[in-house]
This record gives structure tokens, C-alpha cells and sequence, in this order.
């Protein structure tokens, strides 16, 4: 679903990737760990299309295709998600009206018509019982003034609703108290399929008891130092990174 | 010959025509020698440095047109805000046309300047409030010496006006250049509620300067809503001069929408003269080409314990200019203040620009006064937050737009005006979004 080689890229001149190389079949799920400045959260961008970041050299394939050259907006056309671990405010449009908009655009895009306002209320609804989200909090203008946890709550209810191939979640578990945080895990593990894939991408093993990942990838200085399985995880969350770091010397 | 010496010199015969019994024969008289005097601004005086008027001042205005259109109903009343029963002052080059006008006298007047002038019954009105807060400034003097015809607006104390009122001035075009000055008087006693809509519109493609002046007087606790719909055409300039005197506890908001025409000046000026009083000053500018709005902003703070809130908000695209200039005057008997005053603009374009300037000059110590100014461009992460869930770039603009100038529509208290002024908002984006705004 996912291919990446050799991948370099950056911010202008500063090299950030330097050579990631990742494989991502439906059904499975990857976690992303590594410290802080990593480029966690640059690889991640750099998926979704972030105008800033410039691919240096290597490859960026989504179900065989070359997506590097492509606009945020084609990605996530082509079924590409991006949960941000800072969701922006905007004030005066509605969680409703935001995901509405975001859909129809997919569909116009695939040259499809709006979806029938009865079908897109009757699956608002759906998923907003399946991340226990307030009928009220629909009508709220997105994510302004929401809580930390509001707004991840809302980034899964919007992933819910665009049922994207490949969900790619950046710190989605930062902000979010143990309750909050088993909701949107429930609510992403109920949204997996066979066809479908997740990136976690997090500091921590915590939200990985609830999501659990088929892999886990080690990212540091802009490189994917060591893989395993959801052992190895733990073996962070006990050890800390200095190990690898030495293992690497 | 200039448009100043013509104007003076129109002055003469004007003035003859007039009845000399005119209770304001003496203000005119006063206020031509002020013009005479000053003249029209330029970019010397500090108040006019981003704004000229000199490409203006070249037109040959016609400066009493003749009023030789006329007007049907099904042409214009896109302009009127149908959707609702509202009373209607309606000016065709600056004379009043009954048939499209809905007047009343029936336990408030809204009716003509004209009349409220000759009329014995209007003179104690007229005599205690006409130009008592009008400024010796020259454009507002030329606009008091020619001062004829506007909207009279008088709620007595204590009625709550249930239907908005809507003051429009049309220009029809039937001359190459008019310069009209409709003057408007508003007195909103005790505890009176009134809104307020005005809009100037010209409908050809002629050059039309309008010199406006409205004051309005907001008796002690009476609430005053005034909507400004500023979405002329290319070729319509407009110099406003509003003139707001607030009593105790009086609650005044003036929100102001400029979407269009050549050159726009808003001087809006508020007069806290008692305690407890809360002003309001709104605006969105979005405009394009060579467009250019410069809001000139005066808050006065004289008495203590009240509130201003300013909140402006420009999104400029191509070559069209802004300028922001306000000033928050407090003088050492305004203590316990609290007055904001906030200036965000997006430059869309390269070519686009803002000059924006807060004033405070602050004479209590007791205040609390708070300013903030921002020109920037659309946020990149936040348009990549919306490209990322499927929206195009361009209505990802759209959107933000939108979002950016929101909070000041949520100011606007009739809903069918609001919905007017977000569908003017999306046209001038030039999107139209996934659902309704």
C-alpha cells in the first residue's frame, strides 16, 4: 500500500529524512516510535504532502504510485489520512458543515455527486456513537476552544468518516486522559480492516496496549534504526532510547 | 475652475433658495466659511497620509443633480433586505422617491431631513441636536452647508422599534460625475432600541462621490445597532463621517461591511459623555483590484466606567490598499476603562497592502486599554490541515477567509441580514462552499 525507499527530505536546506525506508501492506498496523526531533513528525508531513518539506531523493508510493509531486489534497483524495497532532481552529465552521465539506470535495474530486444529506446524517451519527462524541459538539465550530482531548476525539471522528486506506496518527494519544484515550483507541481498532492500514506515530507504548501494532519502527536522526514487534515496544517504554543509541555506536 | 471654488460659488445660490428662516441659515453660513477655509484634505494633514483625494477631485461633479430616472421597484430590490418588513428611507440622486420608501410617524418618525428642517413641529429637535456633534472638520462642514436632504430618525424614550430601518441611496447615472451629500439625524431617546441598516448604491457605471454625514444620539440606556453595506460599484467613491454621542449606560455598535467601490473613508467617530456607556466598532474589508478602505476610527472616552470594543478585520487581494487609523482618546476623568481595540489583516496578494496605525492617548490612570495589530498572510499549516482532509486549495482559502473575518459577523443581530452579508462574503471569496454559510 505504502512504499518508501531511501527517502530524503527536508526543510530548505536541513536534511531531516536521511533514508527511511518503510513497507506498509493493508491490514497492518505500524507504530513509529523514536525521541523527540527525530522526524517523526516530519515523516508524517512529508506522507501527506506538506508544502515546506522538499523530498530530496528516494521513493514515496501509494498503491503503486508515485505521490511525491502530488497536492495534499489529491493524497488524501487517494485515501491518505492525516490525524495532526495540533488540529487547527477554524471558528464560524462547524464540526458537521467541516466534515460535510471534506467528504463532498473527495467525492467531486472522484467525480461523484454530494453524498444524499440522509445517508451523510445517518453516518454522522453512526460514528460519532462509535467514538461516544455529544450531538452537541457537532455543532460546535471546529476545534475552536476544544480541550486537547476534544480535538483528537474529533481528528478519529473525522478519520471515521472519510474511511481513508491508510491513516497515518501523529501523537494522537498526547492530551488524552486513559478514558479518552481507550475511546479513540476503540474507535480506530472498530475502523480496521483488512483493506486498510495505520501508522502510529507516538512517544509512548501506552496508546500501543490499545492499538496494537504488527510492527514497530525506531525513528532516529531521520532514520529507521531498528524494527520489530510490539515486544520491542516495551523494551523501549522500560529501557529508554540510550540503548539503541548505543547498540548503534 | 476646482471643485472647491464651485462648490463655494454654488453655495451662494443654493443658500438663496433656502428660506432665510432656515433654523440652521446661521450653521450653514458657518460652516462654508470652514470649508472655504480648509478645503479638502491632503496627504499633508496626518489624518489623510494614506488617502488621497486628488484623483477624485478632478471629476466635474454635477453638485445638484437632476433626478430625471426613474426607478422600478423590481430593479432595485435586490438591494433591500426583503426578506423581512423593514421601514425604507430611499434617495434618488439625493432626492427623496416616496414610492419606494416605507415612512412613519405612527409613535416614532422616520421621515426626511427635509420636512424635520421646515417643519415648525421638528424645530426643537433639530435645534438640540442637529451638528451639535459634527466636527468643525471640512468635509463635514461642506456636507453641513449643503445639508437639504437624509434620513430624520426620532425614537421616543422608551419604545423598543420592532423593524429595522433601512436608509438607501441610490444613484442612478443620469449625469457623468455627482457628488451627493446626504445628511442623516438620529436621536434614539431613554431607553429606546432602533437598528439600523444604510447603504449607498450606484447603479451605472458613473463617477458618483458621496460626502455622507449621520449623527446619532443615544439617549441614557437606548441601544443602537447600525449596519453599514459598503458593496458599491468600481466607480462609486464615499467619504462617511458618522458621529456617534452616547449618554449613561447607552449601548452603541456600528458594524461596517466593505466589499466595494473606488475609494471608501469611514470616519466613525463615538463621544462617551456618561458613565457606564458600552461602544462597539465592527468591521470587514474584503476588497480587490484598486480598490481602497481606509477606516478612521475616533473612541473619546469622557466619562468613567465604560467599555469600547473595535474589532477590524481586512482581507485585501491584487492591488487593493487599507489603511487603519484608531484612535482611543481617554481623558483623566474616564477612569475605570475598559477599552480594545484589535486590527487583523490578510494580505492576499504581493501587491495588496495595510497601513495600520493604533492611537492611544491616555490621560487616567485608572484604565485598562489594549491594543493589537496583525498583517499576515493565509496560515500555511492551517491550509494544509484542510488540504489534508480532501479541500482544494482554493476553498481551502475560502474557508479561512470565512473563518478569519467570522467572529465579527457574529455581531450582526438580524439573521437575514447576516445571511446577506455571509453570501456577499462567499461571492466576494468567489466560492461557493460545500454548505450554506
Amino acid at each position: 500500500m505504502l512504499h518508501i525507499k531511501d527517502l530524503h527530505a527536508g526543510v530548505e536546506e536541513k536534511e531531516i529524512l536521511k533514508g527511511i525506508d518503510l513497507d506498509v501492506k493493508p491490514g497492518e498496523v505500524h507504530a513509529i516510535m523514536g525521541p523527540n526531533g527525530s522526524g517523526k513528525s516530519t515523516l508524517a508531513s512529508v506522507i501527506a504532502g506538506k508544502e515546506e518539506f522538499e523530498i530530496i531523493k528516494g521513493d514515496l508510493e501509494f498503491e503503486g504510485e508515485d505521490i511525491s509531486e502530488l497536492d495534499p489534497e489529491e493524497r488524501a483524495h487517494k485515501g491518505l489520512f492525516l490525524s495532526f497532532q495540533y488540529p487547527v481552529e477554524i471558528p464560524g465552521v462547524s464540526v458537521t458543515n467541516f466534515v460535510k465539506t471534506a467528504i463532498n470535495e473527495t467525492r467531486k474530486a472522484k467525480g461523484q455527486k454530494d453524498m444524499p444529506a440522509g445517508e451523510m446524517l445517518k453516518k454522522i451519527k453512526e460514528k460519532a456513537d462509535l467514538l461516544e462524541i455529544d450531538r452537541k459538539f457537532l455543532s460546535r465550530s471546529l476545534n475552536e476552544g476544544f480541550s486537547g482531548g476534544e480535538k483528537k476525539r474529533n481528528e478519529i471522528f473525522q478519520l471515521a468518516m472519510l474511511e481513508p486506506k491508510l491513516a497515518i496518527l501523529d501523537e494522537t494519544d498526547s492530551g488524552l486522559d486513559i478514558d479518552a484515550l481507550k475511546v479513540v483507541a476503540n474507535g480506530v481498532n472498530k475502523l480496521k480492516s483488512k483493506d486498510n492500514a495505520v501508522i502510529v506515530i507516538t512517544h509512548y507504548q501506552r496508546l500501543l496496549d490499545y492499538i496494537v501494532p504488527d510492527y514497530v519502527h525506531v525513528l532516529m536522526g531521520g532514520k529507521i534504526v531498528k524494527s520489530g514487534n510490539k515486544e520491542l515496544a516495551k523494551e523501549l517504554e522500560a529501557k529508554g532510547y540510550d540503548w539503541i543509541k548505543e547498540e548503534l555506536v | 475652475m476646482s471643485l472647491k471654488d464651485k462648490l463655494v460659488s454654488s453655495y451662494i445660490a443654493f443658500e438663496d433658495h433656502l428660506e432665510d428662516d432656515s433654523p440652521i441659515h446661521d450653521l450653514r453660513n458657518d460652516a462654508i466659511k470652514v470649508f472655504e477655509e480648509k478645503g479638502f484634505p491632503s496627504k499633508k494633514e496626518e489624518a489623510w497620509k494614506y488617502t488621497s483625494l486628488n484623483a477624485l477631485l478632478k471629476n466635474d461633479y454635477s453638485v445638484f443633480p437632476s433626478n430625471k430616472s426613474s426607478l422600478e421597484l423590481k430593479d432595485v430590490r435586490k438591494y433591500f433586505l426583503h426578506e423581512i418588513d423593514t421601514y425604507k428611507l430611499v434617495f434618488v440622486d439625493g432626492v427623496y422617491n416616496s414610492f419606494l420608501s416605507e415612512t412613519t410617524h405612527d409613535s416614532l418618525d422616520v421621515c426626511l431631513l427635509s420636512s424635520a428642517l421646515n417643519k415648525t413641529k421638528y424645530k426643537a429637535v433639530i435645534d438640540a441636536y442637529f451638528n451639535k456633534t459634527a466636527v468643525k472638520e471640512s468635509l463635514t462642514s461642506l456636507n453641513t452647508a449643503f445639508a437639504k436632504e437624509g434620513a430624520y430618525i426620532h425614537i421616543p424614550k422608551n419604545k423598543e422599534v420592532e423593524k429595522p430601518i433601512e436608509i438607501i441611496n441610490f444613484s442612478t447615472g443620469s449625469e457623468a460625475a455627482v457628488l451627493l451629500q446626504p445628511r442623516n439625524l438620529v436621536v434614539v431617546g431613554e431607553n429606546a432600541h432602533v437598528q439600523i441598516i444604510e447603504r449607498h448604491q450606484s447603479l451605472n457605471g458613473n463617477q458618483v462621490l458621496t460626502n455622507s454625514v449621520t449623527e446619532i444620539f443615544a439617549e441614557k440606556r437606548a441601544y443602537v445597532d447600525f449596519y453599514k453595506i459598503q458593496n458599491d460599484a468600481h466607480t462609486a467613491s464615499l467619504i462617511d463621517s458618522t458621529y456617534v454621542s452616547q449618554e449613561q449606560e447607552s449601548h452603541c455598535r456600528v458594524h461596517t461591511f466593505s466589499f466595494g467601490g473606488k475609494l471608501t473613508r469611514n470616519n466613525l467617530n463615538f463621544y462617551q459623555k456618561g458613565e457606564r456607556c458600552d461602544s462597539t466598532l465592527n468591521g470587514i474589508t474584503i476588497i480587490e483590484g484598486k480598490q481602497h478602505v481606509d477606516h478612521n476610527t475616533l473612541v473619546h472616552h469622557i466619562a468613567p466606567n465604560c467599555e469600547s470594543h473595535q474589532d477590524y478585520k481586512g482581507i485585501f487581494d491584487e492591488n487593493a490598499t487599507g489603511v487603519f487609523n484608531g484612535k482611543v482618546y481617554v481623558e483623566k476623568d474616564a477612569q475605570k476603562l475598559d477599552a480594545f481595540q484589535q486590527n487583523n489583516n490578510i494580505l492576499v496578494s504581493d501587491k495588496a497592502s495595510i497601513n495600520s496605525k493604533p492611537q492611544l492617548e491616555i490621560f487616567a490612570d485608572d484604565v485598562r486599554c489594549s491594543h493589537g495589530c496583525t498583517i499576515g498572510q493565509l496560515d500555511e499549516d492551517a491550509m494544509f490541515y484542510l488540504q489534508s482532509r480532501g479541500i482544494g486549495k482554493k476553498e481551502a482559502r475560502a474557508l479561512l477567509m470565512y473563518a478569519f473575518a467570522n467572529n465579527v459577523l457574529e455581531g450582526v443581530k438580524i439573521p437575514e441580514l447576516k445571511a446577506r452579508i455571509n453570501k456577499l462574503i462567499a461571492n466576494k471569496i468567489g466560492v461557493s462552499l460545500g454548505f450554506a454559510l
